[in-house]
């Protein structure tokens, strides 16, 4: 595999004064009140901030879920706004990796099938996805469960696939919805250093929405939501942003 | 994806079961019923096939089907003779006289008289004897049903006797009839002798057996049997639909078949339906997360048509096979003999089953379709 060395110039996702409402007429209800956020690359960002406020929503957006009702959002260089919703689904598939709160394993697939899916959508053949799926799952302590069920699994266990199956295809943004929020203490720290140790990555961005304080610690930048707006960033990455230097495929 | 879609339907192996079982119960129903309906039809042709011999009937022009015949005049047998591109004409006689056996057993059979000199339209399957016995003094040739039911779990033996009209006659061939409608044994004597063994009218005339000549068309030669004698003249083929077709519009068993076989459809679409939905939704997480990742509707759809395209060949195979089987366990059996699960009926079972299927998924794409991928953020 060539890896070209460039300059990132730009934040993995811009956000400016992004608004997104739900319903219509009397009924509208404006759940993000114009957020800007930038996220770099090469750190784990947190958005965090009480129940309702927006978290998730503004997570959807910056994945591609959700179009934002106004304002403007830039994932990856690419601005959200111009894509179709073919090359919306498109660019997903090649560019972003999920973890969600409730695991969503296909409970069918074994482990390894599970955490191929990215691939297998991409289209690559399913011995060969599933051959890169084990190696992650390998390198994440779960080389023994390879074939199990997700009914067969821990929690944890779970989550270390859903993690696999986030970072598979190697996505340059990763999005995790509340990772921790399932597990014990101690499972949910193993599953944040698995996150710091194998997701993050000089050419990579990983944002994660939670309210668990406990993670925190885990975090390059956290920033605090409160009424669909960002009231506070914190830690390194409320530094001005500076480009980082990074080896990108 | 396949792989996935196919590991998906079978990992919830109640609900793949449950489709198959009511794909399967649904073909079964009605490819069963559909067999049975086509295979009652055909019984009101059975005597008008087993007559090799001819190919064109004539008889009165208001005959309705086959079982209900007003006799022609003797005279007619000539008329028809007469016609231009008629090779030979021959009598035919079709009566319900009652036989009965020595022991009191007794029946209403079927007779049928064929022409003394050359019998034409004798039965050529015969078990035992040759049509030619026809020929001995007070023959009759009885089919395996007639012998049966009068010599219940005795040995096929000729030259037993029975009574018919106070006339004893002796069985001198029994032979394999297709079944008729009313699955009543079927005798044969020479046209001379059946005529003895029902009460007396003044015509006795049922049909007239025509062979046309080489170089002329059966339906020409209908048509000009019809010009020249004012009779009905129809080929083999056109009198039996028109057999099927009286008993189509006059009796209820086209009503009654058809309410079985849309009970059929509309239990197996309503339960593979619902239990594929129900599938769909308990899945709908699993699918919004695919969305997510990156899987495209086309994707999604393809793949639900897949498992609904695999549960309707697996439950159409059950019970096509459940309905074939049934027909071959039973063929060996003389009052169901006849039934025949024909092609025709077996593809458009399955044209039904793929309606059935598509038509259960097409609720399930929908909903899968207007999901919103961001469902999978909320909890």
């Amino acid at each position: 595999m060539t890896h070209n060395v460039q300059t990132i110039t730009h934040p993995a996702v811009v956000c400016r004064r992004v608004t997104k409402d739900f319903g219509a007429g009397e009924n509208q209800v404006r759940v993000l009140r114009g957020v800007d956020l930038d996220v770099p690359f090469g750190g784990m960002t947190l958005l965090v901030g009480p129940s309702g406020c927006g978290k998730t929503t503004l997570l959807s957006v910056v994945a591609g879920l959700l179009n934002a009702s106004g304002g403007e959002v830039t994932v990856l260089g690419e601005d959200s706004r111009r894509m179709s919703g073919g090359e919306a689904v498109r660019f997903r598939r090649r560019n972003i990796g999920f973890v969600f709160q409730q695991y969503n394993l296909l409970p069918a697939l074994t482990a390894a099938e599970n955490a191929a899916v990215p691939l297998l959508a991409a289209g690559v053949p399913k011995k060969k996805a599933v051959a890169a799926a084990s190696d992650l799952l390998s390198q994440l302590g779960l080389g023994e469960r390879l074939h199990a069920l997700p009914s067969q699994l821990s929690g944890g266990q779970q989550q270390r696939v859903a993690l696999a199956r986030a970072l598979v295809h190697g996505p340059r943004l990763v999005v995790c919805d509340e990772p921790t929020s399932a597990l014990d203490h101690e499972t949910g720290n193993a599953v944040m250093e698995l996150l710091t140790n194998i997701a993050v990555r000089p050419d990579r961005a990983v944002v994660v929405v939670t309210h668990d304080s406990r993670v925190f610690q885990f975090a390059d930048r956290i920033a605090h939501m409160d009424d669909g707006r960002i009231v506070e960033t914190s830690g390194a990455g409320s530094r001005p942003f500076e480009p980082v230097f990074a080896g990108v495929n | 994806m396949n792989f996935v879609a196919v590991q998906m339907l079978i990992g919830d192996r109640a609900k793949y079961l449950g489709l198959i079982f009511a794909v399967a119960f649904s073909t079964f129903l009605m490819s069963h019923q559909s067999t049975i309906f086509a295979g009652i039809m055909d019984r009101t042709t059975s005597q008008i096939k087993d007559i090799k011999d001819a190919s064109i009937w004539v008889m009165d022009p208001k005959t309705q089907y086959f079982d209900e015949v007003k006799a022609l005049t003797d005279d007619d047998v000539y008329r028809v003779r007469g016609v231009p591109g008629v090779e030979w004409a021959v009598p035919l006689f079709k009566g319900l006289p009652r036989a009965k056996a020595f022991d009191g057993n007794f029946r209403v059979v079927n007779m049928m008289g064929v022409d003394d000199a050359t019998l034409v339209g004798a039965p050529r399957d015969l078990v035992l004897g040759s049509p030619e016995d026809l020929r001995k003094p007070d023959a009759v040739l009885v089919d395996r049903v007639g012998y049966e039911f009068f010599f219940p779990k005795q040995p096929y033996v000729l030259g037993r006797t029975l009574e018919l009209n106070d006339h004893r006659v002796t069985i001198q061939g029994i032979f394999n009839s297709s079944a008729p409608f009313q699955n009543l044994p079927v005798f044969y004597a020479r046209y001379s002798q059946a005529l003895t063994y029902v009460g007396r009218e003044r015509n006795l005339l049922s049909f007239v057996l025509v062979k046309a000549q080489r170089g002329l068309s059966d339906s020409e030669v209908c048509r000009r049997i019809g010009a020249a004698t004012g009779l009905d003249a129809a080929t083999s083929q056109e009198f039996g639909w028109q057999t099927i077709r009286y008993y189509v519009a006059h009796t209820g068993i086209p009503v009654n078949f058809g309410i079985t076989i849309a009970i059929a459809l509309m239990v197996g679409t309503i339960v593979a339906g619902q239990t594929f939905y129900i599938f769909t939704l308990e899945n709908l997480k699993q699918f919004g997360a695919l969305k997510a990742i990156g899987v495209t509707n086309w994707r999604i759809t393809g793949m639900i048509l897949l498992q609904a395209l695999m549960v309707g060949a697996i439950g159409y195979s059950i019970g096509i096979a459940m309905t074939a089987a049934f027909f071959e366990i039973t063929k060996g059996n003389l009052d169901l003999r006849g039934f025949v699960l024909f092609w025709q009926i077996a593809a458009g079972t399955g044209a039904v089953v793929l309606f059935i299927v598509m038509a259960a998924s097409l609720m399930s794409i929908r909903r899968v379709l207007v999901l919103e991928p961001a469902v999978v953020f909320r909890g």
